[in-house]
């Protein structure tokens, strides 16, 4: 049934003089475009983009969405990444027009409908995080790191103290270190033990004065819950520095435990995440921060503000680090946030936390008869399976097992992260998945690992394309089509 | 609830496989004293119907741009966006699947980045083009980085004062920690003489970010900028509207070396400022220091060709500190929006729907003039946007009279620029049509108000709402 055409570039499609949109004549009577611009800055020819008709603009991509695994599709237990179902009511309202087709300059007394939706959703994000001040700017994650970092650093300048390093465990996402060195601190990382909690006698040599920031992702990338939080949380205060959580995994906790109660004095979201925002083929996401009421002052601008039952955007914030991104945020998905929370409520919310929990030590305690899971017996929404004995025994890896997992009709789970346990696989269910959705992915596991090991080294078999060569594609990066008579001069294919 | 499976008998038969007694065991790594001990101060949940009215409700609250004629710009632009667009990106297949980690299962949104990075080169001219970043302003921010990682240079970054403010802003965040100097050229006439650039630059500076057409539509003399930055050794990076590039030069031909613009023009809704899709494009030989997902041509075991995520040594999750930034996605379903439109148009699109911007443009500044209480402020050839003065300085007054009469007429410029406080920016798109720029013409004179708003050429309604 797959069509064989769909890998056909655009470029491949494109015949001259062939159209797809076009616009209405000019109905005003203005002079031509040379009349208008200088000749100098015309380009001598519009871009040379591909010429193809509609009906194949909407196959061809029709065609390519054919080629992926999506939460609409599969089980795509892709750990840390939280791939939970994505409400179709919320795509819906998300699309009204009074909410998609509202420009972000009107004035804010023709937006009081969306203003209230966000000053509700910051609400709610206060009272589940447990920290009352709240920016909605940041557009990932990551950002929402570097929002909070800046944050810490002005804090820390306008107390007249001068903070150089950030500290992390080192089975924290990437994103943390980067994120500190952008915000121009150093970055120390703290060990873990080997249960993946972290050390704290590495934490104590290296807990300074100069330490801003303590970042902690608890529950942690390996699906547990460090119980040490508060006693690790009061050391870094105890020396003036702060806490952040990495609220990547806040999935497990929702209503159970708050991060402003266990120590934590800033946080992120991960609204496409915890809050069922799509991912969009790697994203848009979103990344809002909550943060202690003394921090409050330096979140960045606008933020949205309530006064009489009036709603507007506050810009004048004198000790405000300034903007993160252009306009207000990801709106459309903080909409969708929004559109969650309310679903859910805070009956729904803990049973979200529960379930995903509920979801995940069920799978460990089938995936543990088949694999070795280091961290233990028990987890909260995630936990990561080792194949290093695996290896040794067999040589079969842990990505020779994603492989065939996708084989049986399986997203793999995140492979070789963290970085703390040797061939990892880590594996998220969420709550939105079924006893036997997770009973046929481990039984797809046990299968697999009975099966030889070369036909596990060549796996996938059955899926579009086999592994690609990603060695090549690094060396000789192709980045981008080239015409096919370009191909002597730059070597482009 | 809403999304759950597990039915009390499911529930019992895992927690016996798990061997706990209760779902609470499961928690117990949570200390008793840091949980939370009684529920969340939320609002009760709401049925989808409920939920449905409630946000209806809301929505209806707001002016959207089918409601009042947009003449808003200012970074974000009410053009048309064709259905295939919707249709295509609401399939769940692409919507709902993630970063493509396993390329074998991800081959549809790894050669729609792939496409969408072609599109982008042939759109500035450039060599190199990322798979995408958040928004134009950040994307404005991460190339200037770039431009003090490529250069070794962090002493001094130079930028024009008709740079979208929003943007300035976010680079001065970015910068704070940093011991950046960051120098404003001042832009009097609505645009930045090079010769002022280039007393400004010297052998510390790491880039010249210039914005054309600029925050106030008016046409810079890149190619003179990007001499003036290329004589210190400093880079040009030029912040570029995607639609104008359908008649003007583009950045490659100026002499740019980073181009990087807002996406939101290419078929992405207004959505009160995001998601919209940050552009970034180079030449090639920054390619290795280019921050964000790009993906690349290889071939798969079997000799296929084939698209992987590549040259993942520059980010965070091998790299971390030492990355060449923080990003960790890209906006993918907002590039693969891009794509479409930038497929769907064509260069023969491209070229009208520039056209009709300029043409349009032009004849509502002239049109907006006649009526003596407004006049143009900087003369100088502009593309979509163009800024008027209020001889009588009520800029907020005349655009409240304006809304009345149905119309979202302009941005009052003083809350930027505090000596263009009696000024205001006016955007028009190809959407605007005659009827609507003479109705806006009526405005304050005469009668004064003008009737009710002619109907614009989109005024279809939703199902929902």
């Amino acid at each position: 049934m797959r069509n064989p055409f769909s890998t056909t570039l655009l470029f491949e499609l494109s015949r001259p003089g062939r159209r797809a949109a076009r616009w209405p004549q000019c109905d005003v009577p203005a002079p031509p475009v040379e009349a208008l611009v200088p000749a100098e800055m015309l380009a001598e020819r519009p871009p040379p983009l591909p010429e193809v008709a509609e009906p194949e603009v909407v196959r061809h991509f029709t065609n390519l969405s054919t080629l992926n695994m999506s939460v609409d599709t599969h089980f795509y237990p892709l750990g840390s990444c939280t791939m939970k179902y994505n409400s179709k009511r919320n795509e819906r309202l998300a699309g009204l027009s009074g909410l998609a087709e509202v420009h972000p300059l009107q004035p804010h007394s023709t937006v009081q409908g969306l203003l209230r939706l966000l000053w509700e959703l910051a609400q709610m994000l206060a009272e589940i995080s447990g920290l009352p001040g709240v920016s909605l700017q940041p557009a990932a994650g990551a950002q929402g790191e570097l929002t909070a970092l800046l944050v810490a650093a002005a804090y820390f300048r306008h107390q007249g103290q001068r903070r150089t390093k950030v500290l992390a465990p080192d089975s924290a996402h990437g994103t943390n270190p980067a994120s500190a060195r952008m915000a121009g601190f150093e970055f120390v990382t703290v060990r873990s033990r080997s249960d993946g909690t972290v050390d704290l006698d590495d934490l104590a040599a290296k807990l300074d004065p100069q330490v801003a920031v303590f970042m902690i992702t608890n529950p942690s990338t390996l699906g547990l819950f460090d119980p040490q939080v508060a006693q690790i949380a009061q050391r870094v205060h105890a020396l003036g520095g702060l806490v952040y959580l990495d609220g990547a995994n806040m999935n497990a906790i929702l209503g159970k435990a708050r991060p402003g109660d266990f120590g934590a004095d800033m946080m992120h979201f991960n609204p496409h995440k915890t809050f069922s925002g799509p991912h969009g083929g790697g994203g848009p996401g979103a990344g809002p921060i909550c943060v202690a009421a003394a921090l409050e002052p330096y979140l960045p601008v606008p933020v949205v503000v309530e006064r009489d039952g009036q709603y507007f955007l506050d810009e004048d914030r004198p000790l405000s680090i300034g903007r993160v991104r252009s306009f207000f945020g990801n709106v459309g998905v903080l909409v969708r946030a929004y559109c969650y929370l309310r679903t859910h409520g805070p009956d729904g919310l803990p049973q979200v936390a529960e379930h995903a929990v509920l979801n995940a030590n069920y799978l460990l305690s089938r995936v543990a008869e088949l694999m070795s899971v280091p961290m233990g017996r028990r987890c909260m929404h995630e936990f990561v399976a080792s194949a290093a004995t695996l290896k040794k025994q067999t040589g079969v890896t842990a990505m020779d097992v994603a492989k065939r997992l996708l084989d049986y009709g399986f997203h793999a789970p995140t492979v070789y992260f963290p970085l703390t346990v040797p061939e990892a696989l880590m594996i998220e269910p969420t709550e939105t998945e079924s006893r036997q959705t997770l009973d046929a992915f481990a039984d797809a596991l046990a299968r697999i690992l009975q099966e030889p090991p070369e036909l596990l080294h060549q796996a996938p078999h059955t899926t579009p394309v086999s592994r690609p060569d990603e060695v090549r594609a690094a060396r000789h990066p192709v980045l981008k089509w080239t015409p096919p008579d370009a191909d002597q001069v730059d070597g482009g294919r | 609830m809403a999304y759950l499976y597990n039915t009390p008998d499911d529930v019992a038969a895992m927690l016996a496989r798990i061997g706990v007694a209760s779902i609470d065991e499961l928690f117990t790594s949570l200390p008793e004293e840091l949980r939370l001990k009684r529920p969340l101060k939320l609002p009760p949940a709401m049925s989808e119907l409920e939920l449905t009215s409630h946000v209806a409700q809301l929505a209806a609250e707001n002016d959207d741009v089918r409601r009042k004629v947009c003449f808003l710009g200012g970074g974000a632009y009410d053009h048309f966006i064709p259905a295939v667009i919707d249709s295509l990106a609401s399939r769940g297949e692409f919507y709902t699947s993630y970063t493509p980690y396993q390329p074998e299962v991800s081959q549809g949104t790894l050669q729609a980045m792939f496409e969408y990075q072609t599109l982008i080169c042939q759109l500035t001219g450039m060599d190199v083009s990322n798979a995408s970043l958040y928004d134009g302003g950040s994307a404005a921010a991460e190339a200037v980085l770039l431009a003090m990682s490529v250069t070794s240079r962090s002493g001094k970054v130079v930028v024009l004062e008709s740079v979208h403010p929003h943007y300035r802003q976010i680079l001065s965040t970015y910068l704070a920690n940093l011991g950046t100097e960051l120098i404003t050229v001042r832009a009097p006439g609505g645009w930045v003489d090079p010769a002022a650039v280039a007393a400004a630059v010297d052998s510390h500076t790491a880039c010249v970010l210039v914005q054309h057409p600029n925050f106030f539509g008016c046409l810079e003399e890149v190619a003179a900028l990007a001499e003036a930055a290329h004589r210190v050794g400093a880079l040009l990076v030029q912040v570029f509207d995607p639609i104008s590039l359908g008649l003007l030069k583009r950045p490659a031909e100026l002499g740019a070396d980073v181009a990087v613009a807002e996406g939101q023009a290419l078929g992405i809704p207004l959505s009160f400022g995001g998601p919209y899709l940050g552009i970034m494009a180079c030449k090639e030989a920054f390619v290795r220091r280019l921050p964000g997902r790009i993906a690349g041509q290889t071939v798969d075991r079997r000799g296929q060709r084939c698209w992987v995520l590549t040259l993942q040594t520059r980010e965070q999750h091998i790299r971390r500190e030492k990355a060449t930034s923080n990003i960790c996605t890209n906006q993918g379903l907002m590039a693969l929006r891009a794509a479409i439109y930038l497929a769907l148009a064509g260069p023969q699109g491209l070229a009208e729907v520039a056209a009709l911007c300029v043409r349009k443009a032009a004849y509502a500044r002239q049109q907006l003039t006649l009526g003596g209480r407004l006049e143009c402020r900087f003369d100088r050839p502009c593309f979509k946007e163009f800024v008027l003065r209020d001889r009588q300085g009520q800029v907020r007054e005349w655009l409240a009279q304006a809304h009345q009469a149905g119309f979202l007429a302009g941005l009052p410029l003083g809350q930027w620029y505090p000596e263009l406080d009696d000024c205001l920016l006016v955007a028009v798109t190809e959407k605007r049509s005659r009827a609507e720029i003479d109705a806006l013409a009526q405005v304050g004179v005469g009668r004064a108000g003008g009737g009710a708003p002619p109907a614009p050429h989109v005024r279809a309604t939703r199902a929902l709402a």
